[in-house]
């Protein structure tokens, strides 16, 4: 089978020790973790990662399944490219001085879509956001032509193509479950 | 200290909270060791002697195997309770063990104090960090106050949906701390699914293949005994006239002698079984894993055959073999289900086309091993003469190696919960633990442990705790001088070079004697059954030793990396 780039989506409890949990089951496979990134989500008290790696359609399957028994884990997804709307953010430090013999900053600043983030006489900040290959151009134009001095990508974020997070229905169905179980034993 | 919020539930220690959790519990029995950082639990346990039996092994990993033998008999949560750093590591095998045998075991450990987490401090370590990969749930207790609740929630894990080890750290600010105590159950965890939801139409579907199925095959595992499913089982088969086949944990799920049993599958089992596996038009898995040793090479495994998979744990489905109809649910309930929509059947000409293989597995192998005129005592003689011995009514426990093979091979069951061996990893020195804490789960069936040279002596401290403690085990001892399982594979498949699996072992009788246990030895096969009836007839703990042939071979064999029909008979 083909090795793609899957999104992992994982909603949790907010417990110590949860991305160990995550990690090692990648760890276990041999499988490497392309991005990572954790943050609450929208729905009160629960956390939400956005994993990438690439696997192929039966391995992805297979991890997101572990990932899910986990006790603290409420729910893991998986998705392609297609499904999901992703950004990841960059940051480049560059000398002021070199930034300024390119000419003109206003060109570059356009052609990408980036921002000055910060601006000093010795070095300047420039912050983009976009899809890898997004950032990675204006890396590869900034380190060709003026070089980098530093530079950081974030883990990707991503948000699915559908209405409302997929776990509100999965949340209020557990909630009728153990209310129901409640009644049955009154 | 905080305030009195509940005049009736007076501030007690977090030590004697943690007592109170586990007699809340249903707990009666704890195997443990003490240490510096579980010294206030221990003094409190002095206080609850009439309630909480505390059994002292010789060492914690032995614990654990010992709260693994009890909960597999006993259907309950085995306990454990060591010390921090050395203590808890000694545990990892037995939770690891637990883990790949889906063994509901409690493991609470003593942990340095909260302020000195962290600190490299005298006898820490990361308990959570280690055992995260190898229990269902580890937790650290921080304050008293989360004792009520992580007990109970530890409780709950370890035995609900697929039950599995879980970890208690508990570092000792916590231990001493006063708190207002107030008993906790708990009976849901939202992000906990242990059942998940019966699909109807899957069922429908599964009920369909079986009805037109005319070389239907059932291979069944340990899930059947941990859903307690036992009657269910007999009932679908019954009905549906399905043979069925087991793992070496599915064993006693069903009686040797039910007419519709036919064997053990896997690299050791029967031919029969292994052999139909790849000529049925169906397989119906019901809680068992397609573990490596059951299926040898996947590529080779029930091509020709569509499969249904019954299991409560969803990542098992299409994990090794691919599933035409998953059956997700508690085995209880999906198999009454399914009883009611399939058809009655007998299958009897495909069962008595089994027959053909048991007869050459019997001339090539049982009857050789079972009933030698001449030579050497052989291990499944010994083990077929106890079995018979005890009625068929004796828990079998086993080491690791051609003992535990042997001893699943020829030991033979009436009742459930009668198989107690270390299965997923392959433990040695799991035996001898194990049987202490399975006489405790069935204080009132006579327990055999079947262990070898080698697996006796990873764990024969053990004998001390049988000693104190007065427990009734009968140990046989298979003893052939050598790592016997390894020198089978170094002959077949190593042209005999027998690197480091001889052993010069000790007069087990003078060990026997030194702790006070009665025992024996025997070489001659005249003497055997005389032994046995010696042992059997011995209140308290006995230990026989049988010498046994020292080359001698489980046989039929997969060997690994084949395919299933690809099994050894014999030598020649
Ligand atoms: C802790 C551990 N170490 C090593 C092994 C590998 N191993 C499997 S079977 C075996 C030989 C067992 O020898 P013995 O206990 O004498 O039993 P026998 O096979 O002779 O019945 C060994 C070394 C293991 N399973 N477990």
């Amino acid at each position: 089978m083909e090795n793609k780039l899957y999104t992992i989506t994982i909603f949790s409890e907010n417990t110590v020790g949860l991305l160990n949990q995550v990690t090692i089951i990648f760890t276990r496979r041999g499988m490497n973790i392309e991005t990572l990134s954790v943050s609450p989500s929208a729905l009160e008290g629960i956390h939400k990662f956005t994993v990438t790696t690439f696997a192929d359609q039966d391995l992805i399957e297979k991890v997101v399944k572990q990932i899910d028994k986990k006790v603290d884990i409420i729910k893991a997804y998986y998705n392609t490219n297609e499904d999901l709307i992703f950004q990841e953010i960059a940051l480049y430090k560059v000398s002021t001085e070199k930034l300024l013999s390119l000419g003109s900053i206003e060109d570059i600043i356009r052609r990408y879509n980036a921002r000055i983030l910060d601006l000093t006489e010795t070095w300047t900040v420039l912050e983009k956001t976009g899809h890898y290959d997004e950032t990675q151009a204006l890396f590869k134009e900034l380190s060709e032509k003026i070089g980098v001095l530093q530079f950081i990508r974030s883990g990707r974020v991503a948000i699915n193509k559908s209405k409302v997070e997929r776990l509100s229905d999965m949340l209020a169905s557990i909630e009728e479950k153990i209310t129901k179980k409640h009644k049955d034993v009154i | 200290m905080k305030e009195m919020i509940n005049n009736e539930t007076p501030y007690i220690t977090g030590s004697k909270a943690l007592l109170e959790s586990l007699i809340n519990e249903g707990v009666d029995t704890i195997f443990g060791y003490p240490g510096g950082q579980a010294i206030p639990i221990y003094d409190k346990l002095y206080d609850y002697k009439d309630k909480l039996n505390h059994v002292l092994v010789r060492h914690e990993q032995g614990a654990t195997h010992a709260a693994q033998g009890y909960a597999r008999v006993s259907g309950k949560v085995g306990v454990t309770l060591v010390t921090s750093g050395p203590g808890m590591s000694n545990t990892i095998t037995g939770i690891a063990d637990a883990m790949m045998d889906s063994t509901p075991i409690v493991v609470i450990a003593g942990q340095v104090p909260c302020s000195l987490l962290g600190t490299d401090a005298f006898q820490e370590i990361d308990v959570i960090g280690i055992t995260q990969a190898i229990t269902k749930w580890s937790y650290q207790i921080r304050t008293a106050d989360e004792i009520a609740w992580a007990v109970a929630r530890a409780f709950y894990i370890a035995s609900t949906g697929r039950p599995g080890p879980v970890v208690l750290d508990f570092p000792k600010n916590a231990q001493v701390e006063l708190v207002n105590y107030k008993p906790e159950k708990v009976d849901h965890i939202r992000s906990y699914i242990p059942v998940p939801d019966i699909n109807l139409k899957n069922i429908e579907a599964a009920a369909d293949f079986i009805n037109s199925s005319t070389k239907p095959l059932a291979l069944i595992g340990q899930g059947v005994i941990l859903g307690k499913a036992e009657e269910e089982l007999k009932a679908f088969i019954k009905k549906t006239g399905i043979p069925v086949a087991s793992t070496v944990l599915g064993l006693s799920a069903i009686a040797s002698n039910e007419e519709q049993f036919v064997g053990m599958i896997g690299m050791h089992g029967n031919i029969a079984p292994n052999i139909k596996t790849n000529e049925a038009d169906l397989i119906i898995a019901i809680g068992m894993r397609f573990d490596d040793r059951v299926t040898g090479d996947l590529n080779k495994y029930a091509k020709q055959a569509k499969v249904i998979h019954f299991d409560i744990d969803p990542s098992e489905l299409n994990k090794n073999v691919k599933v035409d109809v998953p059956v997700l649910g508690d085995a209880k309930e999906t198999l009454a289900k399914i009883t009611e929509l399939v058809a009655e059947n007998s299958h009897k000409e495909w069962r008595d086309s089994f027959n053909t293989y048991w007869e050459r597995e019997n001339e090539a192998v049982i009857n050789k091993e079972l009933y030698p005129t001449s030579g050497p005592l052989k291990m499944g003689e010994v083990v077929n003469k106890v079995s018979e011995a005890t009625g068929n009514n004796a828990v079998l426990v086993t080491d690791v190696g051609q003992n535990q093979m042997m001893g699943v091979r020829y030991f033979k069951y009436n009742q459930t919960r009668s198989v107690v061996t270390s299965g997923g990893l392959g433990t040695m020195g799991f035996g001898l633990p194990a049987a202490i804490g399975a006489k405790y789960g069935a204080p009132d069936r006579t327990i055999c442990l079947f262990v070898g040279d080698g697996g006796l002596q990873m764990s024969i401290q053990e004998l001390g705790t049988i000693m104190q403690s007065d427990i009734d085990v009968k140990i046989i001892l298979l003893n052939n001088d050598y790592l016997g399982m390894v020198r089978q594979w170094q002959e077949l498949f190593f042209n005999e070079r027998y690197s480091e699996t001889t052993m010069i072992n000790p007069d087990f009788v003078k060990i026997a004697q030194a702790y006070n246990i009665a025992s024996r030895s025997v070489d001659k096969r005249e003497d055997l059954d005389d032994a046995i009836e010696e042992m059997l007839n011995t209140k308290g703990a006995y230990l026989l030793e049988a010498k046994v042939i020292q080359k001698g071979l489980v046989y039929p064999m997969v060997p690994a990396g084949a395919g299933i029909t690809e099994i050894l008979l014999n030598g020649e």
